[in-house]
């Protein structure tokens, strides 16, 4: 309960702020609204916030799940088979040292306006912490546990999936917490780089009209998503794996 | 079967007639076949010019080393001589070119449990299901298997913990479950490093007692620091001294394990034991 408590107390001092920088520098509406004005917004114009939520929530969660999917099967296979980490370690890191803005619209232009080319966006942004963490994980298994599956006459497989897989959900847990805040973020540079609906659409078109109270509203819709899908995963997190004491964020 | 019959003949003297006596030991053998088939078999273990190194340290080279079955054979020296490389080396787990001959010619690796210093348990699984890891990792655990272990477990007094996690439980208890996970494993052969060094003395005594009653008739290799351990559960002490290492004279203590600690040829041979542990410790630097 203290953690609501506190992120309540926070939410609001962060609105006195905001109300106090409007009022004293005496800021019009089109540079800095005030809180009051977005949530006039919020008011008057629900249908169009939530219209365009949706193709974003949409491709958010696509996205993460389909990225932790991808990110969780290339740390496993780069983990079981030798060969393949040699030749696809270095292509995911490739895949991450090349800028996301920069590719984006390349990915436009391939993969349309539509939700394809944000949802790959979204999972390239969010793979590569999960397979990172993971394949850290599955490495860190202690040595005395993998001597006591071998003695045992567990296989490569078995002890992948009885004993290395749990062993890293602890690494795994961190990875997906990182992509689950990515993954927001991965489908609005995908709307803002080239899209036909969705928040980033609608930010990027309020933006060039000047009408910035529309963007605050949008941007905390955004922030709603990114703490929420953050939320959810931890929790989930802490109930999967019971015997990590994770410290309440 | 046949086998079996050969090495009556061999161990029992006895006539072309098979005598009462024979026959009733055969019936004692057999009860103890039916509960475990790998007791019976001659498992006497054979190193011949064990060689060891990593890079340039030479742990040892030409080391010669019998392990007799159905009895406990316990190493003792100081650290680092390479007492846990050479349980390593017969567990498998080091790569050697040593060869392990094994008397009754099957494969060293199907007929060993192993138990480390490090208790291993799984902090995912429940002290049950930790000590049946073994048959989970294999895929073949039976509803018998599990009355076993439940069983075993209630005779080592964790009966009200058996669905508990083992982060929830004392030093003591986990290695009593690793104890517990180490006789499901119903090998011959049971090679300890260390099993109980973690532990404070009276835990180690009371586990030492549980362990020799467990694991009664097994052949068991038991690497330890504790002069006092060896002497309580083995029936051969070495000491491995000098580099690279050879064994030092072997001490037989009398009457069989467990030992009870006041037993005043403990006391004695525990002297006897330091003082070849103090020479060695002088062997290495």
């Amino acid at each position: 309960m203290k953690i609501y408590f506190r992120g309540l107390i926070l939410f609001l001092l962060l609105l006195l702020i905001w109300q106090g920088i409007v009022w004293l520098f005496h800021l019009p509406a089109y540079i800095l609204p005030s809180p009051f004005n977005v949530a006039e917004v919020f008011y008057q114009q629900p249908h169009l916030l939530l219209h365009q939520s949706i193709p974003t929530l949409i491709a958010t969660i696509l996205g993460f799940s389909l990225g932790t999917f991808f990110g969780l099967f290339a740390a496993i296979i780069v983990c079981l088979y030798k060969p393949v980490r040699n030749w696809l370690l270095p292509l995911l890191i490739v895949s991450q040292a090349l800028p996301t803005f920069a590719i984006a619209p390349l990915l436009v232009i391939w993969f349309g306006y539509g939700l394809a080319s944000k949802i790959i966006i979204c999972v390239l942004m969010v793979f590569f912490p999960i397979t990172s963490a993971t394949y850290d994980g599955l490495r860190a298994t202690p040595k005395a546990w993998l001597d006591l599956a071998t003695i045992m006459g567990g296989n490569k497989r078995r002890k992948l999936w009885h004993l290395q897989l749990p062993a890293a959900l602890p690494h795994f847990a961190s990875g997906i917490r990182v992509a689950s805040v990515y993954a927001p973020m991965g489908a609005i540079i995908g709307e803002w780089v080239g899209a036909s609906s969705g928040l980033g659409y609608l930010m990027l078109n309020a933006n060039a009209r000047l009408q910035i109270d529309v963007v605050f509203a949008t941007l905390i819709i955004i922030l709603v998503f990114a703490l929420v899908l953050y939320f959810i995963v931890d929790k989930l997190m802490a109930y999967l794996i019971p015997w990590q004491k994770i410290g309440s964020v | 079967m046949a086998w079996y019959l050969a090495t009556l003949h061999n161990n029992y003297p006895c006539n072309n007639w098979p005598n009462l006596t024979i026959l009733l030991k055969y019936a004692c053998d057999c009860a103890i076949l039916k509960q475990n088939s790998c007791l019976v078999m001659n498992h006497d273990i054979h190193i011949k010019g064990a060689r060891l190194a990593f890079k340039d340290l030479v742990l040892f080279d030409q080391l010669n080393f019998s392990i007799q079955a159905n009895h406990t054979t316990c190493i003792l020296g100081p650290s680092g001589v390479g007492k846990s490389s050479l349980l390593r080396m017969l567990a498998g787990l080091e790569a050697h070119s040593t060869t392990i001959s094994v008397k009754n010619h099957l494969s060293l690796k199907q007929q060993i449990a192993y138990m480390g210093q490090n208790d291993a348990l799984l902090p995912w699984l429940s002290v049950l299901n930790n000590t049946l890891f073994g048959y989970i990792l294999r895929r073949n655990l039976t509803k018998a298997y599990r009355q076993q272990a439940i069983d075993l477990l209630q005779q080592v007094g964790l009966k009200e913990v058996i669905h508990a996690k083992p982060q929830q439980l004392s030093g003591g208890m986990r290695q009593r479950v690793a104890l517990v996970r180490t006789v499901m494993e119903n090998k011959p052969v049971i090679l300890l490093d260390e099993p109980f060094a973690a532990l404070d003395a009276i835990s180690k005594i009371k586990l030492q007692t549980l362990l020799a009653q467990l694991l009664r008739h097994r052949t068991i290799c038991l690497v330890t620091h504790d002069p006092l351990e060896a002497l309580r559960l083995g029936h051969f002490i070495y000491v491995m001294r000098g580099r690279p290492a050879h064994f030092a004279e072997v001490i037989k203590p009398q009457g069989e394990p467990p030992r009870a600690i006041d037993d005043t040829q403990l006391l004695q041979l525990e002297a006897k034991l330091l003082q070849q542990l103090t020479e060695a410790q002088a062997s290495l630097t």
